[in-house]
């Protein structure tokens, strides 16, 4: 018995045969179709899961930010997804290297968290996070078959780099203040307690309207500098109805285009994590390195810089931060427009690349040329920070404009 | 051939209606059987197996040669560890992590490659050797046919994985310590929890290949020569693997059958991480749809001349 099919068309006449044609080609209608229906469900379905903004009683900005001021989540366990777009070519390894120079700790354990964390400055990376009461937190950065994850738990501080099989101790027993720095750094909540730390009369801050996020009905905090100059547009901070915690934080620039800084909970659940999650011996074989007592103050400053990388957008637009951290440093202005500025001593580069010499010849490259009637100098630019380094080695750092770094160089002079 | 022959006799001496006569349900599992035997027979099929189970083993050596002087994989440093496929810095302390690391250097070419000579040879070798025609003459249909080929093809995907597992899973347990272990989240997991997560990755992993088995299959359908249609698989494999490195492609690159391949790493985090894993399961049974029915269009629709 022949198969039916060829049957039929070796039978046929003429027309028969046009028929079975036409019939054989209407079969890859199937496939076409299959095609249709997940084109259209992959297009259709988040737009119609997006089921518009809720609706939540009014609430006053003032009233909002209380909100975020009570709220206290001690229990909560999601995964935040976070892009920053500073407008930096992405340099890998060599910007890591820079930064962990710039915090005075690159000691080579790749379990360190300031090496660890300062790749957040770039890319997008996506941290899984959990906490039950402020003894034990835990952030892990999740990678390519791998995971980074930062554990607090009671007086230890674990960072174990699954990659590389290394492990990083430290104890954080003696200073409640260590504990804090340590929470869940990197969350909506910790970019929005500092962006909320800055508001004053040079800040206008409203409720616009309301949203979802991770599946929770949220209201819209926006914030934005009154004054002109600043390179930051505005910021978005998505609140939690219920518990008042931040699930979003999103920064755009003055000049349009896509968010700087875009941090929030694509899963969120306030239920208390298992103890487990807080767990942690280090594994057999794997390389411990030890953070002593002696080596405690690097450790904290460890745990400031990884904190502060990849939020220095806003640690120097409100310059005061910024200040503390480095010596000799100045802060003009206020506000949002309030500009770092601090002389390298005649170098004419700024201290914090004096570890990448290698990096010296790039940077000139990279900057604009400009003079005024400080003299001349160059700025370098990102999508939020601009700096200006005089050809007499001053360092005018800000979120602001080029216009208003020349004008504070020149005020300065 | 001889339960093939009495089935058909059975199905002839019944009275017929239409020009589609209705084969026991039985037949198809008679069809498969002989379909598996036939594949797993093949000289071809058993050195590739034997290939897949020969890459465990030479990774454990190695890194038991390399590891044999006290160093770790990789020799430390600040950026240690860092080369490699996945986990291959953990086998050292815990022979199961050979398992996945076995899966991770596999996975990308040697499986997927072994698929796609079994999955392009279904149709096509038939077709190449003679003996399609011969394959159709039992009332089988062409569709039916068409399901028992693929069903072999998965068949050998999970045999394929399994290989590499269980050589692995040995390699592992003689040459290095076994126990409980930690998982990439830092936590720890007895060790039959940790067999139970390598059975699952395994199938993971098998599953993962169901997108190209599909297209090995499509492919198979549109010649009549086997070596044409094992070369087109691998090569379209190969192209994808190369696209999906280049970061101007981003846009595209998750509707890569490959692009999530390495998400069953993420059944190794605690809790498990299933966005990932979600979407390539997803996407491997879109492939599986699309491709699948577009053999099928083909197929039964082909004009088989060999």
């Amino acid at each position: 018995m022949a198969p039916y099919e060829s049957d039929e068309s070796t039978t046929a006449e003429e027309a028969d045969d046009l028929r079975a044609g036409r019939r054989k080609a209407a079969r890859y209608v199937v496939p076409a179709a299959v095609v249709g229906v997940a084109a259209a469900t992959i297009g259709l379905v988040p737009a119609l899961a997006d089921s518009g903004d809720p609706n939540l009683p009014k609430i006053s900005a003032q009233q909002l930010i209380d909100k975020i001021a009570k709220s206290d989540v001690q229990q909560m366990s999601g995964t935040v997804k976070i892009s920053t777009d500073l407008g930096l070519p992405d340099l890998g390894g060599l910007e890591s290297s820079l930064m962990s120079g710039a915090t005075k700790s690159g000691d080579g354990s790749s379990a360190d968290p300031t090496s660890k964390l300062t790749e957040l400055a770039t890319g997008t990376h996506t941290l899984r996070v959990a906490s039950d009461g402020p003894d034990r937190q835990k952030v892990s950065l999740l990678e390519n078959a791998a995971e980074y994850s930062l554990i607090h738990n009671g007086k230890d501080v674990w960072g174990y780099d699954s990659q590389s099989n290394e492990v990083y101790h430290s104890t954080a027993a003696d200073s409640a203040d260590a504990h804090k720095k340590q929470d869940v750094p990197a969350t909506p909540k910790d970019f929005t307690e500092d962006a909320l730390k800055s508001v004053d009369d040079t800040t206008s801050v409203s409720v616009q309207g309301t949203a979802q996020v991770a599946g929770r009905d949220a209201y819209r905090l926006v914030v934005k500098p009154k004054q002109s100059g600043s390179t930051v547009g505005q910021i978005t901070v998505s609140v939690d109805a219920k518990t008042g915690m931040p699930l979003k934080f999103t920064l755009t620039p003055s000049s349009g285009g896509a968010a700087v800084i875009d941090a929030g909970f694509t899963k969120v659940s306030f239920a208390r994590p298992s103890a487990s999650t807080f767990d942690f011996t280090p594994p057999k074989g794997a390389k411990v390195t030890e953070d002593g007592k002696s080596e405690h103050g690097r450790s904290e400053h460890g745990f400031k810089g990884g904190d502060r990388a990849p939020r220095s957008g806003k640690d120097l637009a409100k310059g005061t931060e910024g200040a503390k951290g480095a010596d000799g440093m100045k802060v003009l202005g206020k506000g949002w427009n309030s500009i770092a500025t601090f002389d390298t001593g005649g170098q004419g580069m700024p201290s914090g690349s004096a570890a990448g010499g290698k990096f010296g010849g790039i940077l000139n490259s990279l900057g604009d040329k400009v003079s005024g009637t400080f003299g001349s100098g160059t700025i370098f630019k990102t999508r939020l920070i601009n700096a200006l380094i005089t050809d007499d080695g001053k360092v005018y750092v800000g979120a602001v404009n080029k216009d208003a770094l020349v004008k504070a160089a020149d005020a300065g002079k | 051939m001889s339960r093939a022959e009495a089935t058909t006799d059975s199905v002839t001496t019944e009275p017929t209606g239409g020009a589609v006569r209705a084969p026991r349900p039985l037949w198809t599992f008679g069809l498969l059987r002989s379909e598996l035997l036939t594949t797993f027979r093949r000289w071809r099929t058993l050195a590739l197996l034997a290939v897949l189970a020969a890459v465990p083993i030479l990774v454990g050596i190695a890194v038991k040669i390399e590891t044999s002087d006290g160093s770790s994989v990789g020799g430390g440093g600040p950026d240690g560890g860092g080369g490699g496929p996945a986990f291959i810095s953990q086998i050292t302390n815990n022979g199961l992590f050979l398992v996945f690391t076995a899966l991770a250097a596999t996975l990308p070419f040697f499986l997927p490659m072994a698929i796609g000579v079994v999955a392009g040879d279904a149709i096509a070798g038939e077709a190449n050797a003679g003996t399609l025609r011969y394959l159709l003459v039992a009332p089988a249909g062409r569709t039916r046919l068409l399901l028992t080929k693929y069903a072999t093809v998965l068949a050998f995907c999970l045999v394929g994985t399994l290989t590499v597992a269980v050589s692995a899973l040995t390699v592992g347990a003689v040459l290095f310590p076994l126990g409980d272990l930690t998982t990439i989240s830092g936590t720890q997991i007895s060790f039959a929890d940790g067999l139970g997560r390598a059975l699952l990755i395994a199938l993971v992993v098998a599953a993962s290949l169901v997108g190209i088995a599909a297209l090995g299959l499509f492919v198979s359908t549109l010649t009549s020569s086997g070596i044409a249609a094992m070369a087109t698989t691998v090569g379209l494999l190969i192209t994808v693997q190369i696209l999906d490195q280049i970061p101007q492609l981003h846009a595209i690159q998750p509707y890569f059958f490959s692009h999530y391949w390495l998400s069953f790493a993420d059944l190794m985090r605690e809790p498990i991480y299933w966005d990932d894993l979600v979407k390539n399961l997803g996407l491997q049974g879109l492939y599986a749809a699309v491709f699948g029915s577009a053999a099928w269009a083909r197929f039964t629709a082909k004009d088989i001349t060999a």
